[in-house]
């Protein structure tokens, strides 16, 4: 009998939390992942997929599983600092496959030798190439993000990426290439 | 009971009787969510929380359920269910208002379930018969300790990341080394309270 009423009191007493848990989990349910949602926000959006990843938000949700934080090359620096202080990890140097060349770059058409296939308006994320099919195509150098992602399609190698040259509105602040040196 | 008695009941508790140090109940999360003090100030914030609520529940299940059934012999288990539950909730919770602390606590916020320390002082306040605000208390105060240590440590262990230690002793050896002497230190608290 007490064996009995042993098995009932406790199953009693799961049947209550279980139904407490069960109403917690309702209200306090989490909407997405709110930590890929924070990076996501800190990314430059440019969905370049330079990462190795399909856009911005597939490698935020990666960073918030546990992807390394320095795969974007077109946040740079900056954005990885904000990636780190965000997750509370140390900031890392630009991943290495990226580090050779980070001069910010944009995409150049060799308009005599574009055959008008589109293949490039099809690649390019932010839609910074104009044209039309057997149309020449050109670059809105304002909107390229020098991603890169157009050089492959092109079947007859017509886009170059050209560094951009330092302007005013351009300059590149090189601070941190002041050595630092202690003195004795 | 006067209200010195609570008072020396917590400070009993958090210094002299400490859960990790002197009763080495909950060494787990103390050694592994110790490295970053801002992770080990999370997880104090957690366990308090889960401690003080499952030593009061689970004195209400024994009070209320167990005992006029007169069914102790399964208050064990009935703690266990009541830890999980409180750890369950306690994790929603979390993940819902900071999901970056949820992270950092990773698998540690739900190994608060078998935190021994967290069974430890539901059991403890039965053993010592503990009415419901000495249990409340004794609760709160072992928490209150855990957190104490553990922030503690954390940040020594961040100094000692620093530290130029001999090879032999890098890593998780000095760790131990240091977390060893604190205890020595906080035994040395047991002359503080004179009974």
């Amino acid at each position: 009998m007490s064996i009995v009423l042993a098995i009932a009191v406790l199953g009693l007493m799961s049947l209550v939390f279980g139904a407490l848990l069960g109403y917690a989990s309702v209200k306090f349910k989490v909407e997405g992942d709110p930590l890929a949602i924070q990076i996501d926000e800190l990314l430059p959006q440019t969905q370049c997929g330079q990462c190795g990843y399909p856009g911005c938000k597939p490698y935020a949700e990666a960073v918030a599983n546990g992807e390394a934080i320095n795969k974007c090359a077109p946040g740079g620096e900056a954005t990885i600092k904000k990636i780190a202080d965000l997750m509370g990890v140390d900031v890392q140097p630009l991943d290495e496959s990226h580090e050779t060349n980070n001069l910010p770059k944009v995409a150049f058409i060799i308009e005599q030798d574009c055959i008008g296939c589109t293949k490039c308006i099809q690649a390019c994320p932010v839609d910074a190439i104009m044209g039309a099919a057997k149309q020449m195509h050109t670059i809105i150098s304002d909107e390229c993000t020098g991603c890169d992602l157009c050089v492959a399609p092109c079947p007859v190698d017509c886009i170059k990426m050209i560094p951009i040259e330092p302007s005013i509105q351009h300059w590149r602040w090189d601070l941190e290439q002041i050595s630092i040196v202690n003195v004795d | 009971m006067l209200m010195t008695d609570y008072l020396l009941l917590l400070i009993g508790t958090v210094l002299v009787n400490n859960f990790v140090l002197v009763k080495f109940l909950g060494l787990c999360p103390f050694m592994g969510v110790s490295s970053r003090t801002e992770t080990a100030i999370g997880m104090s914030l957690a366990t308090t929380f889960v401690m003080t609520l499952a030593s009061l529940l689970s004195y209400l299940v024994n009070q209320y359920i167990l005992l006029p059934l007169s069914l102790n012999y399964l208050n064990t288990m009935a703690f266990i269910l009541v830890i999980a539950v409180v750890v369950q909730f306690t994790e929603m919770v979390v993940h819902k208002t900071s999901p970056n602390l949820y992270r950092l606590l990773g698998i540690f916020l739900p190994l608060i379930t078998t935190n021994c320390a967290v069974l430890g002082v539901a059991l403890l306040n039965l053993y010592q018969k503990h009415n419901f605000f000495e249990s409340i208390i004794y609760g709160f105060g072992a928490a209150l300790g855990f957190s104490l240590v553990l922030i503690l440590f954390s940040a020594m262990r961040e100094k000692i990341v620093n530290a130029d230690v001999p090879s032999p002793f890098k890593g998780a050896a000095i760790a131990m080394i240091t977390a060893g002497l604190m205890s020595l230190a906080f035994m040395g608290f047991t002359g503080l309270v004179k009974f």
